[in-house]
């Protein structure tokens, strides 16, 4: 039985990996659609674009940064609990290097000075990265040389992170004023300045993984870790890649949020965000504790649509208390959306479709 | 046998796979106290048409009648209940839980809202007993030979009280003479209880030893049924690869040509290498152009062998030089960077990646010595996986299928092309053919002896003493993890078997 080529193949679209995340999140939109009024409304003030739309962009940025990352350690048959943890080691680390002086005896005054800053301004950002970084290397190290399950190993991190986070400034909040910084989460070039930096490191994760042998080496370890031993390739070295690699886009992820309240807060910096960010993996299509088969892609829009959820019973009025339950029914929905059942029976359906075409 | 009935009749059934047709029109009828054979080459549809006896896929049309019932089965759990069932070619079982759990999870004996574990062990003993096999049954079954594991599969498909129709798919393929034997025993039992007993095998052996009707499958349509003792083996054969085999005879003409071109300096020599609790220090010449056989029983130090070779596995005592230098890298990536490949043993846990595709199984060992940053652009994966899909005659759709999909001969052609792809000047090749029907044999049979030619080093490790004496220019022989004895020339069959049997000749 030959496929027309002409006919809209069906079967095909609804086989790729983007099918599901963009079903759940044009769900998600179409309730918005009916429900709330003017919920698409894009205004155009002084150059920038608003609305609910672009706020969902902007509000997702610091879990599609957190959901690159994790989608390869999840890849490699892992998973990354620290990652909000590490946003709040990164958020004490940049806010104390524009301001030390809060752990002075003498309590200078707060310099609320937008051009000033302790330590010049590339340090301020590539120093706490390199601190993320190093947090992803130890939870690799555990891992690979340590041998311990990665849910326990990245558990210890996620634990004594905000404690060290904490230590770190000694326990204090620190505002921040400096300019350059604040720009981060809050400036607008047309959109939000944060997209920019979130669709940057998206580019870098795929030229790093699809241009590089890394992506497909990540995969094979995922998918089977002793064939790949045998084919000579080191499972260690591709794990320690993978969860520094998570470590650094979670120091992005702190930055942009650090930036968007401009205030460091190791109490709530990245609460629970680390479940957000792994959830937007599933939902991508990334199996967890499987491994295997990823699409960066698909985590980011997975990433909207645990946005595009929590925005969106934001404007109908629920509370924010109250929307972790609701997050929860949404899961439970998405997860039935992914079963096999489900998927054979929109399968079945599109394939019949297909067949139909094809017959006419 | 004239009371014998069917039991269950499949009446044209069809099955295709996406870019597959995997069978088209087939019938196939099992009577009450029959064995049946159902043979065929590596994606004939036998897989295919068992999966659907069992529920596991449905047939896009065609009608299943049992006990003069149509049925239309729904789920292996329902197939299970319909009295059908079934031990799978690949052995599908918990390694991590006991051997009496594996027999009877899912029916565990249960005594105050718990299992009942005195029975449960009891009972697992029992039924293996019934097998004419004694184990403690409380020992982790990963720790098992795999043999042992078959026969918990066994055990545990014959647990359902209510089974009339029992499914082997391949069972022999890793147990040794006497427990063969030991199955068909309970197979000929289990046949006179009035049981009807599906099993396929690459063995014709074993077909023409137990089977008494023959079903033939080729290229998913049906050859035809037949009477074991109205069908000469050759016959049989012949129907199964539609071609005749005088391809064997024109091997043995190869390997004596070819053994001319041996080069005299060793390529690989080991000394005095051993590895504590796996193999006996022994030595080893490996020469460009010479195909080395490695023949010995399950568990005789064979495949421990190949681990230190390929370096999976570090030395305790003794050297390897390559080429003259002495080697102190042991992994599988030095090895590789040496010419050094291993095609292992077990191929769906050591060789195949199964969600990735075609392309990038075979691009992996290549891309993995290239490293990180030199990256294969896809236009030369695509021509490297063509060049191998063609030259192996690897039968996929395209070079993008995930290679789960393909049949069990056509993995290892991908795995084998896999290693070619870096060009090895050593091939270790550690059971190719297991599972592997006729015709792809003869064809990987041919393969080593004309990479042979092209003056790569060969070893081959078999269970099979005929395929290790048709390809191998020498035979080195295993007991008990240990070498025993080395072979070169022409060589007598029984010779090796006393070898390998430690008995003198």
């Amino acid at each position: 039985m030959r496929q027309s080529r002409s006919s809209f193949d069906w079967r095909k679209i609804t086989e790729s990996k983007l099918f599901f995340p963009i079903t759940a999140l044009a769900l998600i939109l179409l309730f918005d659609l009916i429900i709330i009024p003017n919920f698409f409304r894009i205004t155009f003030q002084q150059g920038h674009l608003y609305g609910n739309l672009i706020d969902i962009l902007r509000n997702s940025t610091p879990v599609i940064a957190l959901a690159i990352g994790m989608t390869l350690v999840i890849a490699t048959g892992g998973v990354d609990l620290s990652v909000g943890a590490i946003m709040a080691i990164v958020s004490s680390v940049a806010a104390l290097l524009m301001n030390p002086f809060v752990l002075g005896t003498q309590l200078q005054a707060i310099k609320n000075d937008p051009t000033y800053s302790y330590s010049p301004f590339w340090v301020v950002l590539l120093l706490p990265l390199i601190v993320a970084t190093i947090c992803g290397l130890w939870n690799g190290l555990l891992v690979t040389y340590g041998k311990i399950q990665p849910m326990v190993a990245t558990l210890i991190l996620m634990i004594s992170g905000r404690g060290i986070a904490q230590l770190i400034t000694n326990s204090q909040k620190i505002q921040i004023f400096y300019g350059p910084f604040v720009y981060i989460g809050n400036g607008w070039l047309l959109l939000p300045f944060s997209l920019y930096i979130v669709a940057f490191l998206c580019a870098l994760a795929w030229l790093v993984t699809r241009r590089t042998s890394i992506g497909l080496f990540v995969e094979s370890v995922g998918i089977n870790a002793r064939s790949s031993l045998f084919s000579g390739i080191d499972e260690k070295k591709v794990k320690l890649f993978a969860y520094m690699f998570c470590g650094f886009c979670a120091g992005i992820a702190g930055l942009i949020g650090t930036s968007n309240i401009s205030t460091s807060d190791a109490t709530s910096m990245g609460l629970n965000l680390e479940l957000d960010a792994i959830l937007a993996v599933v939902i991508g299509g990334t199996l967890l504790g499987g491994g295997g088969r990823f699409s960066l892609l698909a985590s980011v829009i997975g990433a909207l649509v645990m946005q595009a959820v929590t925005t969106s019973m934001y404007a109908i009025g629920v509370s924010a208390n109250s929307i972790l339950a609701v997050k929860g029914v949404v899961v439970i929905l998405l997860i039935l959306l992914y079963s096999q059942q489900v998927q054979d029976f929109i399968r079945k359906i599109t394939g019949q479709t297909r067949m139909k075409e094809t017959q006419s | 046998m004239a009371e014998s009935k069917d039991i269950i009749t499949m009446e044209g059934i069809h099955k295709s796979f996406p870019g597959v047709q995997a069978l088209e029109d087939v019938d196939f009828t099992l009577k009450t106290g029959e064995i049946h054979a159902l043979v065929g080459e590596n994606g004939a549809g036998k897989s295919t048409l068992i999966k659907i006896m069992t529920g596991v896929e449905r047939p896009n049309r065609g009608k299943i009648v049992l006990d003069g019932k149509e049925v239309f089965i729904r789920s292996p759990e329902h197939a299970q209940d319909l009295g059908i069932s079934t031990v799978y070619q690949e052995v599908n079982l918990c390694p991590n839980l006991t051997v009496a759990e594996n027999i009877l999870i899912g029916r565990e004996p249960m005594k105050w809202g718990g299992i009942d574990w005195k029975t449960m062990n009891a009972r697992a003993r029992q039924i293996l007993q019934g097998l004419d096999i004694d184990l403690d049954v409380t020992q982790t079954l990963g720790l098992c030979s795999v043999a042992i594991q078959q026969m918990a599969a066994i055990a545990r498909a014959l647990e359902i009280s209510s089974a009339r129709i029992l499914i082997l798919d391949e069972p022999t393929s890793s147990l040794t003479t006497h427990e063969t034997e030991q199955l068909f025993g309970v197979m000929r039992k289990l046949k006179s209880e009035g049981m009807g007993i599906i099993f396929i095998t690459h063995f014709i052996n074993q077909v023409y030893e137990v089977a008494d009707r023959i079903t033939v499958l080729r290229n998913g349509k049906l050859v035809g049924t037949y009477n074991t003792a109205a069908l000469p083996r050759l016959e049989l054969i012949a129907k199964m690869i539609g071609r005749s085999l005088t391809e064997f005879d024109e091997m043995i003409k190869i390997k004596l040509e070819s053994s001319k071109l041996i080069k005299g300096e060793s390529l690989l020599q080991a000394r005095g290498l051993g590895r504590i609790g796996a193999i006996e220090p022994f030595d080893l010449d490996l020469h460009a152009g010479e195909v080395v056989g490695l023949a010995g029983l399950l568990g005789s130090g064979r495949t421990e062998i190949a681990g230190l070779l390929f370096g999976i596995d570090k030395p305790d005592t003794g050297s390897m030089s390559m080429d003259g230098k002495a080697v102190n890298d042991y992994s599988p990536i030095g090895s590789i960077g040496r010419g050094v490949a291993l095609c292992p043993e077990d191929r769906k846990d050591a060789g195949i990646v199964g969600e990735l595709t075609v392309r990038e199984n075979i691009i992996l060992a290549m891309q993995a010595s290239l490293g990180w940053f030199k990256h294969l652009s896809y236009q030369e994966q695509y021509e490297i996986a063509e060049k191998y899909i063609q030259l192996l005659n690897i039968a996929t759709p395209s070079a993008d299928q995930p290679l789960k999909n393909l049949s069990g001969g056509n993995q290892q052609k991908v795995i084998l092309a896999r290693w070619l792809a870096t060009n090895p000047r050593l091939l270790i090749m550690d059971e190719p053919t297991r599972g592997i029907d006729v015709g792809t044999k003869a064809e990987i049979q041919k393969l080593v002896l004309s990479l042979a030619e092209e003056g790569k080093s060969c070893v081959f490790i078999s269970s099979e003493l005929d395929e290790v004496l048709r390809t191998s220019h020498r035979i080195v022989v295993m007991r008990d993890r240990k070498k025993v004895a080395e072979f070169s020339g022409e060589v007598a069959e029984n010779k090796v078997m006393h070898a390998i049997a430690g008995s003198l000749s």
